[in-house]
C-alpha cells in the first residue's frame, strides 16, 4: 500500500483546497449512494408515503411491509435466491480450483509447451464468452442441460477460468523454488506440493474469488438463454422479470430491487477494505 | 517419477480440467459460431448448406438487417464515446483527490463510490427508471429544488435522450473500477519524486500534469480498452430499461440488443442461429481491431516508466 511518509500540505491555502476537495467527495459519495438508499428506504413505506415524501425514511405511521408480502406471495423469490447461490458457489469453487491447479502446473514447472498454453488460456481474458451465445446453446442443447443449473456453471466456469489462470500464475512464480525443492527432497509428492503452494497465495486467491463471483451473481444474459425455466431461475432474471409485470405495483418494485441488492451489498461492506486492497495491489503489478 | 520426463502425468491432472472446460464451453463455441455464420438453412431442404459469405452480406446490405445493425453499431459507438469523455475525467479527478493523503476518510469515500459497480445492470437500470420516471418525480423534484425544473424530461422516453441517459447511468455504476486503476496507479508514484519536484518550485497543477500524468497514460489505455470491451459487448442495461426492441424507436439499440433479436426472433420476425453467428462474428471482428489497436498501437506508442 501507500507508504506513510508525510507529504508536506500546500504552503498558504492549504485547508481551502481540501475544503474544495471534501465538497466534491461527499458531493460524488451522495450521487453515488443516494439512489440505492432511496430505494432501500421507501420499500419500507406505504404507496401513499413513497408518493408523497419521497425522500423521507419511513416512520411508524409510513411503515409497510406490503411489498414484500406481495413479492413472497407471488414469486419464489427465495428459491432464486438459492439458485443463484448454488450457481455463484459452485462455479467460484471450480474455478479457483481448477484454476490454481492450471496455473500451478504454468509457473511452477517448466515443460515444453506451457508457454502456448499460458497464451491460449489468456486468450479468453480479452473476447466474451457471450459471443459464442448460439453455440453454446446448441451445446448445452446437446448435452441435455438447457433449463439446469449444470448449464450456468460450466459457462460461468469457462468464462472465469482465464483471468484466474493468468492473475494466479503471476503470483505462484514468486514461490521460492528452494521450497518446492526441498519439500519433493522431503518425498512430497507433486499434488502434496500444490496443496503447500495454494495457502501462500492466499490473498491472491481471495481477490480473484471476489471478482469471479460478482459478474456471475449479476448475469442476466446466460440465464436468460440457458436456464429461463422456473425451477432454475437466479435472482437476477428472476428481479428482472418480476420486475417488468409488476412495473405499476411500486412497493413491490422497490422490494424485489431491495432484496435483489442486500446480499451483494452486505458482502461488499465486509470485504470492501480486502477486495480493494487486492484491486489496487493487482493493478501495481 | 523423475524430472526429466519432458510431461509428466501430474501436469496432466492439473491442466486437462481446465483446459478443458474452457475448450469446451468458451473457445469451441466462438469458434463454431463464426463457422456458422458461413452456413444457412436451404428453404427446400431445411439442411444447413454452406453460403460463403452471404451471411454477411446480407447483414450489411439487405433492408431487414442492414438498417438496424448500422443504426446498433453507431449507436454502441456514441454509447462508448460517452463513457470514455465523462468516466475518465471524473475518475481521474476522484482518484486524485482520493491519492491526497491530507485528506480524511479516504477508505469511505472509496468504498462508496465502488459500491455501484458491484451492482448487476438490471438492478441499475431499474433504480434509474425509477428515480427518472416522471410519475415518482424524484429527478423532478431536485431539479425544482434547484430551480431547474424546466429542464426535466422524461428522458428514458425520448428518442433524442434515451441513449445519452442510458450511457451514464452505465458510467455511474462503472466509474468504479477506472477509479481504483487510477487511484492505484497514482499512489504507486514515489513520494520523494513529487518531493523533488516541489523543492525545485513546481506547483500543483505543474506536479499533476508534468509528472503524475503521464506515470498513469498507460492506466488510461487499460481503462479504455476495458470499457470498449465491455461497451461493446453490452446488453443487460438496455435489455432490463427498454427491453429487447431498444426502445423508443430503436433508439437505444446497440449490437448486444441487436444480437439477442436476430438469434432468437421478436414480433414478427423469426430468430435466425445462423444470422445471430453472424452478428457474434461482427461484434468479434470490432472487439478484436479495438484490442489489437490497443496492444500494437498504443502500446507501443505509450512509454511505460518503470519506477
Amino acid at each position: 500500500m501507500s507508504k506513510t511518509t508525510s507529504t508536506r500540505s500546500g504552503s498558504a491555502p492549504g485547508w481551502l483546497r481540501n475544503l474544495g476537495a471534501y465538497v466534491i467527495l461527499i458531493a460524488y459519495t451522495l450521487l453515488a449512494l443516494f439512489p440505492v438508499i432511496l430505494v432501500i428506504m421507501n420499500s419500507f413505506k406505504s404507496r401513499r408515503a413513497i408518493f408523497t415524501s419521497p425522500l423521507a425514511p419511513p416512520t411508524p405511521e409510513t411503515f409497510s411491509l406490503v411489498g414484500y408480502a406481495t413479492v413472497f406471495a407471488r414469486t419464489n423469490f427465495g428459491w432464486y435466491f438459492v439458485n443463484s447461490l448454488i450457481v455463484t458457489l459452485v462455479s467460484m469453487v471450480l474455478i479457483l480450483f481448477l484454476g490454481a491447479m492450471a496455473a500451478w502446473a504454468l509457473s511452477g514447472y517448466n515443460f515444453r509447451g506451457s508457454t502456448i498454453v499460458g497464451l491460449y488460456m489468456a486468450l479468453g481474458i480479452m473476447i466474451p464468452i457471450r459471443l459464442g451465445t448460439v453455440s453454446i446453446l446448441k451445446v448445452m442443447v446437446a448435452l441435455g442441460l438447457v433449463n439446469t443449473l449444470w448449464s450456468l456453471i460450466l459457462v460461468y466456469t469457462a468464462m472465469g477460468l482465464p483471468l484466474t489462470v493468468f492473475v494466479l500464475q503471476q503470483f505462484m512464480r514468486q514461490v521460492p523454488r528452494e521450497l518446492t525443492d526441498a519439500a519433493r527432497i522431503d518425498g512430497a509428492s507433486e499434488y502434496r506440493i500444490f496443496g503447500l503452494v495454494v495457502p501462500l497465495v492466499r490473498p491472491a486467491v481471495a481477490t480473484v474469488a471476489v471478482f469471479t463471483m460478482i459478474p456471475v451473481w449479476n448475469d442476466l444474459w446466460f440465464p436468460l438463454i440457458l436456464a429461463p425455466g422456473e425451477s432454475t431461475k437466479t435472482v437476477t432474471l428472476g428481479a428482472q422479470q418480476f420486475l417488468g409485470q409488476f412495473v405499476s405495483d411500486w412497493n413491490a418494485v422497490l422490494s424485489a430491487l431491495t432484496l435483489a441488492m442486500v446480499p451483494i451489498l452486505i458482502l461488499y461492506i465486509l470485504f470492501s477494505r480486502q477486495l480493494i486492497r487486492g484491486l489496487t495491489a493487482g493493478a501495481i503489478k | 517419477m523423475t524430472q526429466r520426463k519432458p510431461f509428466p502425468t501430474h501436469l496432466f491432472v492439473f491442466l486437462l480440467p481446465a483446459l478443458l472446460i474452457y475448450t469446451a464451453f468458451m473457445v469451441y463455441p466462438l469458434l463454431d459460431s463464426v463457422l456458422m455464420s458461413f452456413f444457412a438453412v436451404n428453404p427446400t431442404t431445411g439442411q444447413q448448406g454452406f453460403v460463403g459469405l452471404q451471411n454477411y452480406v446480407q447483414l450489411l446490405t439487405d433492408e431487414r438487417y442492414a438498417p438496424h445493425f448500422w443504426n446498433a453499431f453507431v449507436h454502441n459507438i456514441i454509447f462508448f464515446l460517452y463513457h470514455f469523455f465523462v468516466q475518465n475525467p471524473i475518475g481521474l479527478l476522484l482518484a486524485a483527490l482520493l491519492a491526497q493523503h491530507t485528506l480524511r476518510f479516504r477508505g469511505f469515500f472509496r468504498t462508496a463510490f465502488f459500491m455501484p459497480t458491484m451492482l448487476s445492470f438490471v438492478i441499475v437500470g431499474f433504480i434509474w427508471e425509477l428515480i427518472l420516471s416522471p410519475i415518482w418525480g424524484v429527478a423532478q423534484g431536485f431539479l425544482d429544488l434547484i430551480g431547474l425544473g424546466f429542464l426535466f424530461k422524461p428522458w428514458l422516453g425520448l428518442p433524442e435522450y434515451a441513449l445519452p441517459a442510458l450511457s451514464l447511468i452505465s458510467v455511474w455504476q462503472f466509474i468504479g473500477i477506472p477509479m481504483m486503476l487510477f487511484y492505484a496507479a497514482l499512489i504507486a508514484i514515489p513520494d520523494e519524486l513529487i518531493e523533488a519536484a516541489r523543492v525545485d518550485g513546481a506547483s500543483y497543477w505543474t506536479v499533476f500534469w508534468r509528472i503524475k500524468f503521464p506515470l498513469i497514460l498507460p492506466t488510461v489505455g487499460i481503462v479504455t480498452i476495458l470499457t470498449f470491451v465491455g461497451n461493446f459487448n453490452a446488453f443487460d442495461l438496455i435489455y432490463t430499461t427498454q427491453g429487447a426492441l431498444a426502445g423508443p424507436d430503436f433508439a437505444t439499440d446497440i449490437l448486444g440488443t441487436f444480437f439477442y433479436r436476430t438469434f432468437f426472433g421478436f414480433q414478427l420476425q423469426l430468430g435466425n442461429p445462423n444470422m445471430g453467428a453472424t452478428v457474434a462474428t461482427m461484434m468479434f471482428l470490432i472487439i478484436l481491431t479495438g484490442v489489437l489497436f490497443y496492444l500494437v498501437v498504443w502500446q507501443r506508442r505509450v512509454t511505460t516508466y518503470e519506477i
